[in-house]
Order: C-alpha cells, then structure tokens, then sequence
C-alpha cells in the first residue's frame, strides 16, 4: 500500500513537472515579454511613447517576416541558413531595375527570392540533401554573387516611390509595419486553416509516413522553401528601402541566427512537425524588447551580445526534445 | 552465377569510394597545373610560400572541425574564437611567450568544453549551440578591446612573433605547425580507440550507445577540440599580424566546413579524413589566388566558387550514395 502510495505520488510529481514544462514551453514567450514590458514601463525612461513603440516596431518587421518563413521551414523539419544572403540578392538586384519603376524592381528581387528558395527546396526534396548543407552552399555563395552583381559598391538609392516603402506611413503606423503584420495574418491562415498547412506538419511530424499516406511531400517542401525565400527577399527589399541604400556587403548579414533565434524562442520545435506563428510574432517581439531594454540602459554591445547566446541556449534548453 | 555478380557491386562501390575521396585531390592536381601553365607568377617560389602560409591557419580550424562533422555534428563559432583567440594572444604577450600561446588555447579550449557539455549531455542541434558561442565569443572579444576600439599590438622583439614569422628555407612556422597537427590528427583519426568512437558516434548514435562506445564523453572531447585549435589558428595568425586584429573571422567557419566537406568528409558524419581537408584547403586556397592573379575579377567571385564548388560535391556526395 505503501509502496503504491509512493509510486502514484512520484507519478503525479513527474507528470506535474512535465506539465510546467510544457506550459513553460508554450507559454513562456508570452510571460517573458509581459515580464520584460512591465520592467521597461517601471525602470526606462520615455519607453512608453508612441514614437518609441514605432520604432521598435519599424526594426523587428524586417526580422518578422523573415521569421515568418524561417517557422515554416523548421516546421518542415529543416533549416533555411541562407535567408541573409537572399536579402542580400534583393538589395543588389533592386538599383539594376529600379530605372524601370519601383514596381518592376520589387517584383524582380521577389522573383530571385523564389528562384533561390525554391532551389534549396528541390536540393532538399529531390536530391534528399540535409536542409543545413543545402542552404549552407547559398549562404557561402549567395552574398558573394549580390557583391559580384554590386560590383562590391553600396549604391544610394533616390527613387522616391520606393523609399516611400520604408518611411512612410498609413494612418501612423509605418508601411513596413502593416506589411510585416499582414504576412503574419497570411502565414497565421495558411498554417491554420489551408490543406498546404495540414500537410506542412505532417511532412515535419513524419516525412516517411507523409510519404506513405500519399502526401505530396516534394511539393510541399519546395513550396515551404520557395515561401521562406520570397519572405526572405520582401524583408531585404523593405531593410533596403529603409536605409536608402543598396548594401550587399552588409544587408542580412547573422538575419539567420536572429530568425532561428525568434522560432525557437517562440515555441516552435526544432524537431519539426509544430509551427507557431503567435508564438514567432512574440519571439521576434521579445528578442527586439531584449535589444532595445540593454540599449537603453547603456550596456554596451559586447554584453548584449552575451547575453542574446544566453537566452538562446536557455530557449532552446526549455524547448529540447525530451529522450 | 553468383561468382560473377558479386565483384561487380565491389569495384562499382570501389569507383565511388575512389571519386568520393579523389575527387578533390584530382581537382586540385588540375588547378595547380593549369594555374601554373597560365599564370607565371602562380609557380614563383614566394607565392606558393605564401599560399601555404595562409593555407595553414585555415588548415588548423579545418582539423579539428573535420572531427566535429565526422561525429555528425557542425561547430558555428569557431570564426569568433580564431578572432578571440588573436586577441587574446596580442594581450597575453605582454606578460611573455607562455601566456601569448597558453591565454587563447585555455579560454577557447574552455568554450569549445562549454559547447561539447551542452550538446553532450543536454541533447541539443549542435548549430543552435555553436551558433550562440558564435554570439559569446564576439560579445567576449569585444568586452575585453573596450568594444572594439582597443587593438592590442605584440612587441616586434617579442619571442612570441617569431611563432608567426618565423621560417625554414622561407616557409614559415605555422606551414610546419598545421602540417605536424594534420598528421597527429590523421594518427589520432584511423590509429586510436578514440578515433574509431567519433567515426562510431557518427556513424550511427543508436547503436554506438549500446555497444557502449562513450558517445557523450567523445562529443565533448571532438568540440575542445575544435575550440582550442580555433584558438591556436587566432594566435598564430595574431603571432603574424603582431597585433590582435578585432574584426578578422567573420564567416570563416562557413570557410571551414567549406574545405571539410569538399574533402570528401560526409557531413551526416560517419566518414571523413583529414588528407581530403587538407587537399580541399589548398583547393580553395589555390582558387582565392588565382583569382587574385587576375586582377581585373571582383574578389567577391571567391565565395561564389566556393558555394558552387560546395554544391557540386554534396551533390555528387548524395548521388553517388545511391
């Protein structure tokens, strides 16, 4: 009697540990980027203006949808390294076609976009590749050929249609923003309520019994990777807009880390089968708090940096798989 | 009948094993001799020293990542810790030779250990872990040069340059020093029980553990490792420069898994060796300068070579598993 006693009690602590753990799993973005508003409000000075608001928002969006995609693909299972050398393959290609309209020059970097997304796609669908070395090739080349395309040169950009894209603004609220929140509602439905979704998952969950149940997984795999780099490119068009300038050298440059940083942070396993898209939006949210709270309190880069590493590994110590 | 089929699996399994593992070497051997034929200056006995210097550090890092991805995994911060390591050389040199050498070996030895623990025992993707000592290290260099700012110079009569600038018949230390650890490292690899657990580890995980190959405790050793030369790779090159350079080895890891993995090491792990890693720096070396000779080409066409040429071996890799 005892004995079982003892037995139910130890049941009943472990499984309660693992429910914290799950609960802290899904829910701790949210409570770390509550906890970190609420130290901003009491502790920093002019952190709850409207313009300081802005301007958080304003830096993450480019972050946001490259995240967005990033979700996407680690739900796949896989990995995308080269989302900042598709950045960097947008900005060179905007000032090459930007004599013929802004519109032109957009819909020719997104086009790159797809083409380099949807190439390390088949890389990873048709010749089975590991998704880290097939997006590894484009990640060592990718930026040297934005460079080749760039002559190596930073090239100031004055159309004025197409820096309005990342100045202005549509009732306050920064274009670049709305964008970034309305891929988020696309990528939110797309995961939720479309078949593609359903199916994205199942490849993530089990690419062999997807395989099995006659899901087009070479599909739906190349289109994860084709969205990530059409994602990828828009948030290099609208980094490029911002700055008013054509910067390969330095356009996207560690966008991978801060992108798989963000997913994870939010909630999404590395492990796949799971995608997150609320839980991105705040990982993105809470990894910007995190920048501008160190910023404004005048630690230097240095520390920030350091302790950006240590919130990565406890994210991803919180979320690992349990063996 | 079964006379006949049966040779013929080995020697088709023969000729992949020999373009897996020639592949590089035979590309190599044409590249030199081309570059040789078209370019005079490429063959002057002062350009293949230089060559071979600057072949050599990345020789170091390439070794002990070779390790790393044959146990399966990959090691992100080893750019940051060859910065770091500079860096902490140039300072350590102050206080003479030993702590110039020890200083960048012990502390990036010590992150290197930081990383195999949390792989090891927390069972963490080894890029999300070297990706954030990516981050640390940097953030560590930067701490200690007053946020960049602070260049820390060697003193030129230092015993400490010498390692860096030192040479026999002109080639420099670090040329002997990479060659001496590429043959240790090929002994340790294909000689010692260690070597047969790290192509066990990533050969399959699974089994290794339950035929009780000590997996845990070789993942941590494999990434010391990897930190620690990373380290060395700094201090020689810091040793050359006579000062600690902050902004050097950004994407060098990229480099590094680059020559790695066109040496014909597999990186799901399992195979690999150090004479293909070898054989693929000077690959890549030997393209960085001749693209160099030409002149009028954008240096930038140097890591366009490199992806493609990536491309192309894990590629060829994959179909010829089949």
């Amino acid at each position: 009697m005892a004995q079982t006693t003892t037995q139910s009690a130890t049941r009943t602590a472990t499984s309660t540990a693992a429910a914290r753990t799950r609960w802290l799993q899904d829910n701790g973005v949210y409570v770390a980027v509550a906890a970190l508003l609420l130290f901003n409000a009491l502790f920093t000075a002019n952190f709850l203006t409207l313009g300081n608001f802005t301007t958080q928002l304003v830096q993450a969006a480019p972050v946001l949808i490259v995240a967005l995609g990033m979700a996407l693909v680690i739900g796949t299972e896989g990995v995308d390294l080269s989302v900042g050398a598709v950045m960097a393959l947008a900005a060179a290609i905007i000032p090459l076609y930007l004599g013929a309209g802004p519109l032109v020059a957009i819909v020719m970097a997104l086009v790159v976009g797809v083409l380099a997304g949807a190439f390390n796609g088949l890389l990873v669908a048709k010749v089975g590749i590991q998704p880290i070395v097939a997006t590894l090739a484009l990640l060592v080349g990718g930026r040297g050929l934005a460079l080749v395309i760039a002559e190596g040169q930073l090239v100031q950009l004055h159309d004025q249609a197409f820096l309005e894209l990342g100045t202005g603004d549509v009732l306050g609220i920064p274009i670049s923003v709305l964008i970034a929140g309305l891929l988020a509602l696309v990528i939110a439905g797309l995961t939720n309520r479309t078949t593609f979704g359903r199916q994205l998952v199942a490849v993530g969950g089990n690419r062999k019994a997807a395989t099995l149940a006659g899901l087009p997984v070479n599909r739906v795999l190349v289109g994860v990777y084709a969205i990530c780099g059409v994602l990828a490119a828009i948030a290099g068009v609208l980094a490029t807009s911002r700055l008013a300038a054509s910067d390969p050298a330095d356009m996207g440059l560690l966008m991978e880390l801060s992108a798989i940083t963000a997913v994870v942070v939010g909630g999404t396993p590395l492990t796949g089968g799971k995608v997150r898209v609320l839980g991105t939006v705040f990982g993105v949210i809470l990894m910007q708090l995190v920048r501008a709270t160190l910023i404004k309190h005048n630690l230097p880069d240095s520390i920030a940096q350091m302790i950006q590493a240590a919130i990565i590994i406890a994210a991803v110590y919180v979320a690992r798989e349990r063996r | 009948m079964i006379t006949t089929t049966t040779p013929a699996v080995p020697k088709a399994a023969a000729r992949t094993k020999v373009l897996q593992r020639q592949g590089a070497a035979v590309a190599l051997v044409l590249m030199v001799a081309v570059s040789w034929l078209v370019f005079p200056r490429f063959g002057s006995l002062d350009n293949l020293r230089d060559l071979a210097l600057q072949g050599s550090f990345l020789a170091v890092i390439a070794i002990g990542m070779t390790f790393v991805i044959i146990t399966g995994g990959i090691d992100l911060s080893v750019g940051s810790l060859y910065a770091l390591g500079g860096v902490l050389a140039a300072w350590g040199s102050q206080y003479g030779f030993l702590a110039a050498l020890a200083l960048p070996l012990v502390v990036c030895g010590a992150i290197g250990l930081i990383n195999g623990l949390l792989i090891a025992r927390t069972n963490m993707a080894p890029f999300i872990v070297t990706l954030a000592s990516l981050l640390f290290a940097r953030g560590l260099l930067l701490a200690i040069t007053d946020e960049g700012a602070n260049t820390y110079k060697i003193a030129t009569d230092s015993a400490f340059v010498e390692l860096g600038r030192g040479t026999v018949l002109g080639f420099g230390y670090p040329i002997f020093i990479a060659a001496v650890l590429a043959v240790l490292g090929g002994m340790i690899l294909n000689r010692t029980s260690f070597g047969q657990n790290v192509f066990a580890t990533g050969g399959a995980e699974q089994s290794a553990i339950l035929l009780g190959v000590p997996v845990a405790k070789t993942k941590i050793v494999v990434y010391t490792m990897s930190g620690t030369l990373a380290g060395l790779a700094g201090a020689l090159t810091a040793a050359y420069l006579q000062s600690g350079v902050t902004v050097i080895g950004v994407g060098l890891e990229l480099d590094a898994i680059s020559v790695v993995v066109i040496g014909g090491t597999l990186l799901t792990g399992g195979m690999g060796t150090i004479l293909g890693t070898v054989i693929g720096v000077g690959l890549i070396k030997v393209i960085q300068n001749v693209i160099n000779q030409i002149g009028t080409l954008d240096s930038n066409y140097q890591s366009v070579v490199s992806g493609v040429f990536l491309l192309i071996v894990v590629v060829l890799q994959r179909i010829l598993r089949r």
